[in-house]
């Protein structure tokens, strides 16, 4: 095969089709003015008029470039699109689905108490949430409440999550944008988390702690010493990368003025989570549709100003000190109790049991091959991740099994605001840009 | 609300006049708009079950309301026109093996249902539109110029179940690669599964 067969072969065997960015001619007027960035709704009666576009560079001034999927800085496998006139971007589309591994289809086959293995996975830097979503969904379907305790060690690891989620951001960010100092650090810290979550749920990541009715095992003994040395340790050394970052020049260059959308844009995209609150609304689910115990801990919610790069990276930096003044408060106010609701046809029996007696061995058995039964119905119960809404929609049908399993994830919505923020950005700037919307793909793709 | 950690008054100053539309002295922070007293707080008021004429029911603090195609996109009008300023998501049902569902007088069960959350920040509010959509007719208008975040779901919606939204800008495939047949998560559509060969595992003796 020559070399011109074997490229042409790539790229008929690589191509996406239609799911590309084609040329101007090629595009419907209403996806061009997408791709521009354009969003908000055209006056009633009012077409997209192909002259009103307001590209005035000639279609062989300009170049088409892909941007990804495999790419150190596109947090994933997210191939972006741009055309580029010279180093200024003037349309952009997001391809996706290079991470789609049908996770909704497998939540179908796998039973209720199987489903926290399966949706913890979406999110891989936020397990947590996706497990909280899930259950609380389930929870509702059950018509069960949760004791106490269970809620309270559900919001200490939810707020762990966020620091960690949050730090990772603030590494991986950094390091696109050339910080590569902050890319340590921000490893180093996790470091203290993940143990942590190690020591509490077995796993560093996907821990499949949260089932519905409760968490999977207790804390161990000798938790409060180590979250209040994490809420410690933390908050000093934020203030040193505070130090290190913000009023650095470079970084402030690069993230300042970028990528700046305005509050409409947001929300007629439907965005949510910290890129909804740059833009200066004051929108967490923590505090206004309150889950969970949040309603009884102390907390501010950081907005911005300007929505651009460099207030996203100033909200989750507070965000992560807002989340180190929560655990504090959990670690005082933990009611002691049951982790795990105490209904034998949801919660299995301690292994102890099963030797013991005959009932217990006889719910395990059941619980494990056949599962518990969810009366139909449909439930969605949304929590803010780190990176926004996450809700699970359950429909059951009576069965051991979901019948259908949803994940509303807050970076798929989160993607669409991408060519509002890229209009006219610079390439560099659009690393800066990925980078602060901060998406992960498996929460995109599934 | 805290301040977001602030960069200098000077920096802040020539990062502003970078700001498209965005007429700030520099130092300033914009102040929030004062809030519109005459939008109301409250959930949109339901009368005898109905919302819009369409049935209701009330689920953990969401409003459901059931439709069928028709008067789907006057619902959604008006629903935004209510201050349901956000499309949370669409996401969408097939009901081919289900044992049976409860829906309200007046609306027919069809195999495909497309599910609808919106949110209303000042109201605090979810409503949930479910409409049905038949089997051999599967299209829907588009929400796309009443809320532009529909867009993506609206597209995996298309992909996953094969309903296609009229009038959507770019009604392709999103997750699937662009040439697959077949729509994955219809119940008529097997899982899926990779043949595994077993070799017998040498002996140790």
């Amino acid at each position: 095969m020559t070399t011109e067969q074997f490229g042409d072969l790539l790229q008929s065997k690589t191509s996406e089709g239609a799911q590309e960015l084609t040329s101007r001619a090629k595009t419907r007027s209403e996806e061009l003015r997408r791709e521009l960035g354009g969003v908000l709704r055209l006056p009633e009666g009012v077409d997209a008029d192909p002259g009103d576009i307001d590209i005035d560079v000639p279609d062989d001034e300009t170049m088409i470039l892909n941007l990804g999927p495999a790419h150190p800085s596109t947090h994933g496998v997210l191939r972006v699109m741009l055309e580029l006139r010279g180093e200024e971007i003037l349309r952009c589309k997001p391809v996706i689905g290079y991470l789609h591994t049908g996770m909704e289809k497998t939540g179908e086959e796998l039973m209720y108490h199987q489903g926290s293995t399966n949706v913890t996975r979406m999110d891989y830097l936020a397990p947590f949430s996706n497990e909280a979503s899930f259950c609380m969904s389930v929870e509702q379907l059950l018509g069960i409440e949760i004791p106490p305790r269970a809620v309270w060690i559900r919001m200490l690891m939810l707020e762990l999550n966020r620091i960690s989620s949050h730090l990772l951001f603030l590494a991986t960010g950094c390091a696109d944008i050339g910080a590569i100092n902050m890319l340590v650090y921000g490893w180093r810290e996790r470091e203290v988390l993940l143990s942590f979550f190690e020591k509490v749920t077995g796993l560093r990541m996907n821990h499949n702690y949260f089932r519905p009715g409760g968490v999977a095992a207790d804390l161990p003994d000798g938790w409060r010493d180590d979250v209040l040395a994490i809420c410690e340790a933390i908050p000093k050394r934020m203030d040193e990368y505070d130090n290190l970052l913000t009023g650095q020049p470079i970084l402030q260059e690069r993230t300042e003025g970028v990528g700046a959308v305005d509050a409409d844009t947001m929300i007629g995209l439907g965005v949510t989570g910290p890129l909804l609150r740059s833009t200066g609304v004051a929108w967490d689910l923590r505090r206004d549709q309150p889950y969970l115990a949040y309603d009884q801990v102390d907390f501010d919610v950081i907005i911005g100003s300007y929505g651009d790069c460099w207030d996203r990276f100033a909200i989750r930096f507070n965000e992560i000190r807002e989340s180190v003044k929560i655990c504090r408060q959990i670690c005082d106010l933990m009611p002691p109790g049951d982790y795990r609701v105490q209904d034998k046809k949801v919660t299995p029996p301690p292994r102890g049991r099963i030797d013991e007696s005959m009932e217990a061995l006889i719910h395990h058995f059941k619980l494990y091959t056949e599962g518990f039964k969810v009366e139909p119905g449909e439930a969605y119960v949304p929590i803010e991740s780190p990176r926004g809404e996450v809700g699970c929609f359950v429909v059951s049908d009576g069965t051991s099994r979901p019948y259908r399993l949803h994940m509303r994830t807050p970076s798929f919505t989160n993607l669409q605001v991408m060519p509002p923020m890229m209009h006219h950005a610079l390439l560099a700037d659009a690393i800066a840009i990925i980078a602060t919307i901060d998406p992960v793909l498996g929460d995109v793709d599934r | 609300m805290a301040e977001p950690t602030a960069p200098n008054p000077e920096e802040k100053g020539g990062a502003a006049a970078d700001q498209p539309d965005t007429p700030v002295a520099p130092g300033a922070v914009p102040q929030a708009a004062a809030p519109d007293e005459s939008v109301s707080r409250e959930p949109v008021p339901v009368s005898d079950g109905l919302l819009y004429g369409k049935p209701t029911e009330e689920s953990h603090g969401t409003t459901i309301v059931h439709t069928g195609r028709d008067g789907y996109l006057e619902l959604c009008q008006a629903l935004k026109g209510d201050g349901y300023a956000m499309i949370i998501g669409v996401s969408g049902v097939d009901y081919l093996t289900h044992p049976g569902r409860s829906l309200p007088e007046g609306i027919t069960p069809e195999r495909f249902e497309v599910v609808v959350e919106l949110l209303s920040l000042v109201r605090r509010h979810r409503v949930r539109v479910r409409v049905q959509v038949p089997d051999g007719d599967t299209r829907l208008p588009t929400l796309f110029d009443l809320w532009p975040g529909s867009e993506a779901h609206e597209r995996e919606v298309y992909d996953m179940f094969g309903v296609v939204f009229d009038d959507h800008p770019d009604m392709t495939r999103i997750l699937m690669p662009e040439d697959w047949e077949g729509h994955p998560l219809r119940k008529d559509y097997a899982i899926g599964h990779v043949p595994v060969q077993f070799k017998e595992a040498p002996s140790g003796r």
